[in-house]
């Protein structure tokens, strides 16, 4: 993309049904405005790949009959509560569950960015996760004398990876400060969209200590401004999360048709003028 | 001072258990650790890290979401809390849910961290608040992360101490098993054997568990409620009110 600069339709029109959709978890920068614009266009049968878990974002998502995979280290909508419809999913089947644990998933994501196949992990054994996820392997450490046995993870290359941050400048840097793991994913997925508070006229690159927590231009595919996209969750310190429509979704989303309800009203309210 | 409130001694318990870390982490939604963490920093002598996952403002990883798990690895995490749905006496924890998997009858938000700091962290806390024979078993039904492993396995983390609502324990990675250190005021030993399902240690007469002094509690109320109301000001305003209203108690 030449133009890096595109409206939230746009965005979630370039997540194709299908993708496998990295996101990141809920304090770290969630893109909501883009997640009920795919929503909106009825997005089907992402594999979705939670770094490290999620709350609201998958469980929207899962509720709207969006996900066919889910891979995740955890779900839960925190102080609000367990996750209604994830739970539901799972009770009836209808998306296929990989259990994770947090460092796995960062480190299938670190061994895509490096173009290996696999990445070793500590812990682990012992645990059922190996069980049920025959696609991570247990080896002899090679270079060890007395049979030591360590723990392989596959590298996780996602189709799109998806988050909100506060900036991006005209040149289509984005200024994500220290959530470095947004870099990363990034770097493993094969195409990044993002959206940001702003787009400034500032130049990330005229001052180092805003260069620090800058992703580059080139590893980015699309920038939709979308003011207060994180909502209702919050960004960082930028804004606080709305406790009374968390609430709302919390409640609602108990039922199947509580949750269909609120789809109607609520999730595809806008908080402000943007969307 | 009014009386002293469950979370106000399950705090001052924590900060207790602390006693020598250099760096403490937390996980999110996770404020009984958070504050215990933070009493203990307070208390000492000011060069104690406490990161608590999901806050910016006590929080000094700058590398990412992956730096907790590369600190643990690197050994400079020395504690760090854990929970679970279920917990048995061998200290097995589950945190995927109820039931055979994918089956569950009940099903929880998922395994976290567990599985990786549980191996690397020497001084892992778990804390469960409900004490009962459903969360206590006599075996988990999913193993999130496992209370302990063979020789062959590079493992400097595990086990140190169980908080309940009710009681404290040690773990004893050698035997393996819980050794009931005190019980809590208010709670005797005949309830804590009724409501835990797994065997565990304990003298014919337990110590009761230490309330926080004056001190503690007024440090507890006043900067700590209100650190803790940064990170979590819904926990913060049910246990403690207004942060004005608590300092002036």
């Amino acid at each position: 993309m030449n133009e890096p600069f595109i409206d939230l339709d746009a965005l979630a029109a370039a997540i194709p049904d299908g993708a496998k959709l990295a996101i990141p978890t809920d304090y770290s920068g969630v893109a909501m405005a883009a997640t009920r614009a795919l929503v909106r266009r009825g997005v089907r049968d992402l594999h979705l790949v939670c770094v490290p878990t999620s709350g609201i974002q998958a469980d929207i998502l899962i509720g709207t009959g969006a996900v066919a995979t889910l891979e995740t280290s955890a779900i839960t909508l925190g102080e609000y509560g367990p996750a209604p419809r994830f739970t539901e999913a799972l009770k009836t089947r209808s998306i296929r569950m990989m259990d994770a644990t947090c460092p796995a998933v960062h480190a299938g994501l670190q061994a895509a960015e490096k173009g290996l196949p696999f990445m070793p992990i500590r812990g682990i054994l012992g645990s059922d996760l190996l069980t049920i996820r025959p696609d991570w392997r247990v080896i002899d450490d090679p270079f060890a004398e007395a049979p030591a046995p360590i723990v392989l993870v596959p590298a996780i290359r996602p189709d799109v990876a998806l988050f909100h941050a506060p900036l991006a400048d005209r040149a289509g840097n984005v200024w994500i400060g220290r959530r470095r793991e947004l870099i990363t994913m990034a770097h493993a997925a094969v195409r990044t969209l993002v959206t940001v508070e702003r787009i400034v006229d500032e130049d990330f690159f005229a001052d180092e200590m805003r260069t620090a927590g800058v992703l580059p231009s080139f590893y980015v595919d699309g920038i939709a401004e979308a003011p207060r996209g994180a909502w209702p969750l919050r960004l960082w310190s930028t804004y606080e999360e709305d406790e009374a429509a968390l609430s709302a979704y919390a409640a609602a989303a108990r039922s199947a048709e509580g949750f269909r309800v609120w789809l109607d009203n609520e999730g595809s309210a806008v908080p402000m003028a943007a969307e | 001072m009014s009386e002293i409130r469950t979370e106000e001694l399950l705090i001052a318990v924590i900060a207790r258990l602390l006693g020598p870390c250099r760096h403490v982490a937390v996980g999110a939604s996770s404020p009984i650790p958070a504050a215990g963490a933070m009493l203990r920093r307070a208390q000492g002598d000011g060069r104690m890290t406490v990161n608590l996952l999901g806050s910016e403002a006590q929080n000094r990883f700058t590398s990412g979401g992956v730096e907790l798990f590369d600190c643990a690895a690197q050994g400079r995490i020395d504690a760090f809390f854990l929970g679970g749905g279920q917990i048995d006496g061998q200290g097995n924890i589950n945190l995927v849910g109820i039931g055979d998997y994918p089956d569950n009858k009940v099903r929880w938000p998922g395994s976290f961290g567990s599985a990786y700091l549980y191996h690397l962290v020497p001084n892992v806390i778990l804390f469960r608040e409900e004490h009962s024979r459903r969360v206590f078993v006599p075996k988990v039904d999913f193993v999130s992360a496992p209370g302990i492993s063979g020789p062959e396995v590079n493992r400097p983390g595990g086990p140190k101490a169980l908080l309940t609502g009710m009681a404290l324990f040690d773990f004893d990675r050698a035997r393996p098993g819980f050794r009931l250190r005190s019980v809590h005021p208010g709670y005797t030993l005949r309830d804590i054997e009724e409501n835990t399902g797994f065997a565990f240690e304990h003298e014919a007469d337990p110590e009761t568990t230490e309330p926080p002094d004056p001190a503690t509690l007024a440090l507890i109320r006043g900067p700590i409620a209100a650190q803790l109301a940064e990170t979590y000001p819904r926990f913060a305003e049910r246990v403690f009110g207004s942060p004005a209203a608590s300092a002036a108690e």
